[in-house]
């Protein structure tokens, strides 16, 4: 005797975890039902496997019914179809939206297009990611994407708002939607070591201090998009290292501040030109799209690279940026210390994160 | 003109796309009432349009206002071609039509279209301005309150319980008119639609007047139901018990407390007639097939039977001249009516006298088309017809009354069978009837009775009894007699003493039959029904039996019609009533005691028997107190007898005499395998898993033994449809295909919910249809409430005590008794007076002679006198656990400090823009006090699909219309403010498929109340308000666009 229909639905919809889960990362019902026996649920909950399958039918076409709400989180919220307690909606969503690392480090910066996402074959075998799950997880960023592409404001507020988020997942999917928008490349091998976790905090170190959005709230233009005319200013910071002068300044000043204070002084005293250069630089490049792309090439290549090389520590690291930044106020001719300081924020902040093995 | 309906149309959200190329939608709305029609402006370019129409008037007679629902079409406007409908919300105005209940319906509806399901939502305001009516011979019933809650509802009291009422009204069925075979699907669904909103509309009215003329101001139990005749028409019918009840100010008394007991009943004697007894013959009133042949109206009544329980047994003299009285009374008060039936299962304390036993009537019939939808003459007779037979057979149990009434139909193509039933019942007279009239008589009939018993006493006398029964004296007050066993429909009275907890026990029974036509097809039914009554019965009896137990409430039996074949499905509670004698074993009796091996099997199964018996009474705590020698040996010294029926016609018997009875030798229960058949049948009986460990399930109200509530409830509906896939099916394969479909879902069930654990199904309600040859399709609905478990066991404690107190002190003073046990502490009403001996029998009697034919054969050991003494060392040796008895009182007081406590703990919605609504077929919420009635919900809904593959198949059809169906009460209740829908009800659920042509189409009907309630928690911390922040109320300020 087999069972041609077979439905169970409950006033407050039914949501069980593990299935969720299973769901989530693109397991058949099947697989389902075989991952669900193998954790011993038969045994615990003296079933059989056929009850086994109807539950997790069930479950799969809850899910599937939910799915479409599930693309616009706040009509899971209004809808009327599926009673489901708050705190259960925070975690259906949380948990669709959530994303692997691995995958999203793999995305970062590279194009949200149908042709990306041919490749996630690929990608799904690098990362040992299911590809069902692979192409639910690059639908969520480009649908975060799409949603907040033309939004004012600050980006994770935004996307919190949209597709009501915790806070710290919204910020990753700021990352995620910042590094889409700018394309940075990160599949370089020397950037291989920096993590989804490294990327996300510079992104965020520099929509924090470079967006419109961190000057005035009713800025005109996303968030995603860096503002044209800070780019534009950054362009007159160049004059530290092209004034002969400044540059001399600038070194002694920040020399003699950290001289004693750390281990690697003298590699600094030989090294500084060479490394305020590269830091300057790396703003000043940021008008074109192609050097955009570079941005954490050059600073890997030109600035963390020579100082591992050097064997600074971290310590160090942190204590010659922060001098670095604050000399300038004491550079005669200098105009610029606020566009400086704006700029050496988040450039600071990204080295920091980036500076380990 | 009495009545002004104004409509707003406020907004809209989520529409769907209705224009591809704009990706948008050019919305606006079409509001109909009557044949008036309303538009609201286009509003251009958007998936959430904000209308914020002007108030639309409706000026209407205040029977239009009862008939016709409030009909809203949104559609996508088009300038080019014809306006594309995007769905439509129906709005039933009645529960603005009543004072007390809702004054506005306010809210987000779900837009709904028979063909795509819900798109997008509506926000709607509506009002209703009433002028007074001062014309007498007015046509609307406007005022009258519908109730389907089956008891009185919690914020009102009854002044007088009238009586029985019901109506049905008929029409052409839209499906089958020949423009349905021009029209497209969607108009054809919503023409039928909106039919049965009207139909009922009117069928409420018409209910509505004759409660007028009664007197009454309210209909309490009412239950409505459709009947697709297919081509012979659609039949609305509804009945219900019409009442005049009183809204509750405050929790006042309204009961005289009374409770010396009185002497007089002291001195009936100990009469000892002849005492052997033949269980399941058939004795009273069977009408065999006398069918008025008309060639137009066959119609063939059924042999119907009355269920009562007994053995054999003795019987003393009862009640003397105050019972007979008393009778009097109450016959001249129900006398009047035509039909002294109440569909309440739960009655206010002191109403309910003596239960009688089960009794039931059906009828097959041949549809014909209705020629004169006005005046619906064929299918009332037939009703009528049915409801005399029962009355007849109540009468005969000694009734003047039939309570937890109901009527249902089964029907496939032309067939149909009517089915009734009911529990005979003697009533007190105070609450018939108008005025307070309340002599001394009354008041000394009241003090007669000791509460928790009372009910279980038989109400016929034994000198004359209707059927061959084994009595005994009540083992709670040991005066009056009892039965053996206690068949019931309604729910557990409160005050009834019960031991242990209480479980749900079904009975599943498949009959083949031959195809056939018409009046061959209906004779051949109607002579497989008294087979199939008497095997459901043995069946009941036999897992009663096994679990221990010694009565059933909530007995529903269901006997549903196929192409080829029946199916009767019997599910009740079983209980132990401490008033009602242990019951006895089971024996198994070989037919060829002489063969080794056989003899060894037979045995083997006893063994299984036994320990499951064993089993059940740890698994359900079923202890009874024992009994102190000198009570014991008092009742009816019986000499040691036997009594067996021969129900096969080999009358072998004979050598089963002697067998072994292992059991205690208390009154045995024998089942003779003579033949393969009995074998598989014993079988089955062991093929019932219990629950698995935290899990309870009944099919009443109230489990019996769980009174501690919490307040997390999980209503649910699950449907499976099955394909028999025998080749050569016989009963035997459906038997236990049938069997192994229902307890796959239950345990299905169990595991779903298993998070819920310590936890109880309470009123679980299975419907069985045979919608295509090999199909069987199951519905269930019930709740699962959450208990506390470690307050049960406090909770029990106490009346373990006190029922051990108690033997002694029914021995010492046999007047006093011990009231505190059952007073209802929630209440605070003085326990019941009136709770009048009354017995119940019940045991099923009334086969033809000519139908014995059957293979297994029973018998009836009655050797209670000697085992007296053994049943009593016995249990002694029983260990005890936990708790005993526990009566009723005790579950309603705690779930009240349970709730609080949980409710807490567990911070209720916070951000979420919806209100939650609760749904329940309970007619309380643990934890919760219901503070108003909002009105009626009656929702009939049709869907169709013809991309089914696409939907996900039959199973994601079904599971998003069961979901949408729920999401559209859940809207409407919120709309009136409401934040529960109790008492609800799925009454049918219709479905078919057509796979080949990637079609199908479902119709399901539910009925509940709507309701305001309050968690008791927030009682204490804000008293004025109700249910704030926790369960906002849903209106349109709720909810932000």
């Amino acid at each position: 005797m087999s069972s041609d229909l077979d439905v169970f639905v409950g006033n407050t919809t039914l949501i069980d975890e593990e299935v969720y889960r299973l769901w989530l990362d693109g397991h058949s019902v099947a697989e389902a039902v075989a991952r669900r026996l193998r954790g011993g649920l038969l045994e615990r909950e003296a079933t059989s496997v056929a009850v086994l399958q109807s539950d997790t039918r069930d479950h799969y076409r809850t899910f599937q019914m939910l799915e479409r709400l599930l693309h616009a989180p706040p009509r899971l919220l209004q809808q009327l179809l599926f009673q489901i307690p708050p705190e259960r909606q925070a975690l259906l969503v949380q948990r669709y939206y959530a994303f692997d690392e691995a995958l999203a480090r793999e995305l970062l910066g590279k194009k949200l297009s149908k042709g990306t996402k041919k490749e996630l074959d690929e990608v799904s075998a690098r990362t040992g990611v299911g590809i069902r799950s692979c192409r639910r997880q690059f639908d969520n960023f480009k649908r975060v994407f799409k949603a907040v592409e033309e939004l004012r404001g600050p980006l994770a507020e935004n996307i919190q708002q949209l597709f009501l988020l915790p806070p710290s997942l919204a910020r990753d999917y700021a990352a995620i939607v910042f590094f889409a928008n700018s394309r940075f490349e990160t599949g370089k091998r020397r950037l291989q070591f920096l993590s989804f976790g490294d990327f996300a905090a510079c992104a965020q170190s520099m929509m924090a201090h470079w967006s419109q959005g961190a000057l005035a709230p009713e800025a005109a233009e996303p968030d995603g998009d860096l503002p044209k005319s800070f780019l534009q200013d950054l362009k007159e910071l160049k004059v530290l290292v092209t004034d002969k002068d400044l540059l001399d300044q600038h070194k002694s000043l920040v020399c003699s501040a950290l001289r004693g204070k750390i281990s690697v002084y003298n590699e600094l005293e030989a090294n500084f030109k060479a490394l305020s250069r590269a830091l300057v630089n790396v703003g000043g490049k940021l008008t074109h799209a192609r050097d955009v792309r570079d941005f954490f090439v050059d600073l890997v290549e030109k600035v963390i690279e020579p100082c591992r090389s050097d064997k600074w520590s971290p310590g160090d690291l942190r204590l010659f940026l922060q001098h670095y930044t604050a000399a300038p106020r004491n550079l005669p001719g200098f105009r610029h210390q606020a566009l400086w300081e704006r700029y050496m924020a988040a450039i600071s902040a990204c080295l920091l994160r980036m500076f380990h093995d | 003109m009495p009545g002004k309906l104004k409509v707003k149309i406020v907004a809209g959200r989520h529409l769907p796309v209705m224009d591809r190329a704009s990706d948008l939608t050019d919305a606006f709305v079409e509001v109909k009432f009557g044949n008036t029609t309303f538009k609201t402006d286009v509003y251009p370019k958007s998936l959430n349009p904000q209308w914020n129409s002007e108030w639309f008037k409706f000026e209407v007679d205040d029977e239009e206002l009862q008939d016709e629902p409030l009909q809203i079409t949104v559609l996508d406007h088009d300038t080019y071609s014809a306006n594309d409908a995007i769905g439509k919300v129906y709005i039933d105005i009645d529960p603005l039509l009543y004072s007390e209940a809702a004054t506005v319906i306010s809210g987000w509806f779900p837009i709904y279209d028979t063909i795509h399901g819900i798109r997008g939502e509506i926000n709607v305001v509506v009002k209703v301005d009433l002028f007074n009516d001062l014309n007498r011979f007015r046509q609307s019933s406007c005022g009258v309150k519908f109730f389907c809650t089956t008891s009185i509802p919690k914020c009102y009291r009854a002044v007088v319980i009238h009586g029985f009422v019901e109506e049905l009204v008929v029409n052409e069925d839209p499906e089958y008119q020949w423009i349905d075979r021009i029209r497209t699907p969607r108009a054809s669904n919503e023409a039928r639609q909106r039919l049965i909103s009207l139909m009922s509309g009117e069928l409420q009215r018409k209910i509505g007047l004759k409660v007028l003329e009664m007197r009454g101001n309210a209909v309490v139990g009412y239950l409505q139901c459709f009947d697709l005749e297919g081509e012979s028409g659609l039949v609305v019918r509804a009945i219900g018990t019409a009442c005049t009840l009183d809204k509750l100010s405050n929790t006042s008394a309204f009961l005289p407390a009374c409770n010396s007991p009185s002497k007089e009943m002291k001195e009936s004697p100990l009469v000892h007639p002849p005492s052997h007894g033949c269980r399941s013959t058939h004795n009273s009133p069977i009408h065999t097939a006398t069918g008025s042949r008309l060639t137009q109206n066959f119609s063939v009544s059924v042999p119907t039977l009355i269920y009562t329980g007994m053995g054999s047994g003795s019987a003393g003299k009862e009640g003397g001249p105050f019972k007979t009285l008393l009778r009097q009374q109450t016959q001249s008060a129900l006398e009047q009516r035509e039909f002294p039936f109440f569909t309440l299962t739960t009655f206010p304390p002191g109403f309910l006298v003596h239960v009688g036993g089960v009794v039931s009537a059906r009828s097959v019939k041949l549809l014909d088309r209705i020629h004169n939808p006005d005046e619906p003459e064929t299918r009332d007779a037939w009703w009528a017809e049915i409801r005399q037979e029962i009355k007849s057979h109540a009468k005969a149990l000694g009734c003047h009354a039939v309570v937890g009434y109901s009527e249902s139909t089964s029907i496939c193509e032309e067939v149909c069978i009517l089915s009734a039933s009911g529990t005979a019942a003697v009533l007190n007279p105070r609450f018939l009837q108008d005025g307070t009239m309340e002599g001394c008589l009354e008041q000394r009939i009241e003090e007669a009775s000791p509460p928790g018993c009372g009910f279980c006493h038989i109400p016929y006398d034994e000198l004359n009894m209707p059927f061959p029964a084994h009595l005994t004296y009540c083992y709670n007050c040991r005066k009056q007699k009892v039965p053996d066993v206690l068949f019931t429909t309604i729910d557990l009275p409160v005050e009834a003493i019960v031991v242990g907890k209480g479980c749900l026990i079904q009975a599943r029974l498949c009959r083949l039959k031959k195809k056939a036509q018409a009046e061959a097809n209906a004779t051949s039914i109607s002579n497989l029904l008294p087979f199939m009554e008497y095997e459901v019965h043995t069946q009941l009896m036999n897992k009663l039996k096994l679990r221990g137990m010694n009565a059933l409430f909530g007995l529903r039996i269901q006997i549903t019609v196929g192409e080829n074949m029946l199916m009767g499905l019997a599910s009740a509670t079983g209980v132990y009533l401490a008033a009602l004698p242990t019951p006895g074993g089971i024996q198994i009796a070989g037919k060829t005691p002489n063969d080794g091996t056989y003899e060894q099997h037979i045995s083997h199964m006893q063994k299984k028997i036994n320990d499951t018996i064993a089993k059940n009474k740890e698994l359900y705590e079923i202890n009874p107190p024992e009994l102190p020698e000198e009570i014991i040996g008092s009742p009816i010294p019986e000499p040691r007898q036997r009594s067996r029926l021969l129900r096969s016609q080999s009358e072998s018997s004979d050598e089963v005499t002697e067998l072994d009875l292992s059991h205690g030798k208390k009154d045995a229960f024998v089942l003779e395998i003579d033949d393969t058949d009995a074998m598989e049948d014993v079988h089955s009986l062991l093929t019932d898993v219990p629950p698995p460990s935290g899990f309870y399930s009944c099919n009443t109200e109230i489990m019996p033994g769980i009174n501690n509530w919490t307040p997390e409830i999980q209503m649910f509906t699950a449907v499976r449809v099955s394909r028999l896939s025998n080749i050569n099916p016989t009963n035997q394969t459906l038997n236990k295909n049938f069997n192994d479909l229902c307890e796959n879902l239950l345990k299905s069930l169990y595991f779903k919910l298993r998070s819920m654990v310590p936890c109880c199904l309470c009123h679980v309600n299975f419907t069985v249809a045979l919608p295509e040859d090999e199909l069987v399709q199951i519905a269930v609905t019930a709740v699962a409430i959450t208990y506390d478990k470690n307050q049960a066991l406090q909770a029990n404690k106490a009346p373990t005590e006190k029922s051990q107190q108690r033997a002694s002190t029914d021995n010492e003073e046999q007047l006093q008794f011990p009231l505190e046990l059952c007073s209802d502490p929630l209440s605070s009403q003085p326990f019941s007076p009136a709770k009048e001996v009354l017995e119940g029998a019940s045991s099923h009697t009334g086969i033809p002679a000519a139908q014995r034919a059957t293979s297994v054969d029973y018998s009836s050991f009655a050797d209670r006198c000697n085992s007296w003494i053994e049943l009593i060392k016995l249990k002694a040796q029983t260990i005890r656990r936990g708790s005993i008895k526990t009566t009723t009182s005790l579950e309603k007081a705690s779930p009240l400090a349970e709730g609080y406590l949980r409710h807490r703990s567990v911070p209720s919605g916070t951000n979420s823009t919806v209100s939650v609504v609760k749904m329940t077929p309970l007619s309380f919420l643990p934890g919760a006090k219901i503070t108003k009635y909002l009105g009626i919900i009656n929702m009939f809904f049709i869907r169709e699909t013809t991309s089914l593959r696409e939907e996900g198949g039959v199973s994601g059809f079904l599971h998003a219309f069961i979901a949408e169906v729920f999401a559209m009460v859940r809207a409407h209740v919120a709309a009136l403010g409401g934040n529960a829908v109790v008492s609800y009800i799925m009454k049918q659920c219709v479905f078919m498929e057509n796979p080949n042509k990637n079609q199908a189409q479902c119709l399901i009907n539910v009925s509940g109340d709507a309701v305001v309630f309050v968690r008791e928690s927030e009682l204490e911390v804000l008293p004025p308000q109700p249910a704030a922040a926790a369960q906002p109320t849903g209106a349109a300020g709720d909810v932000t666009t």
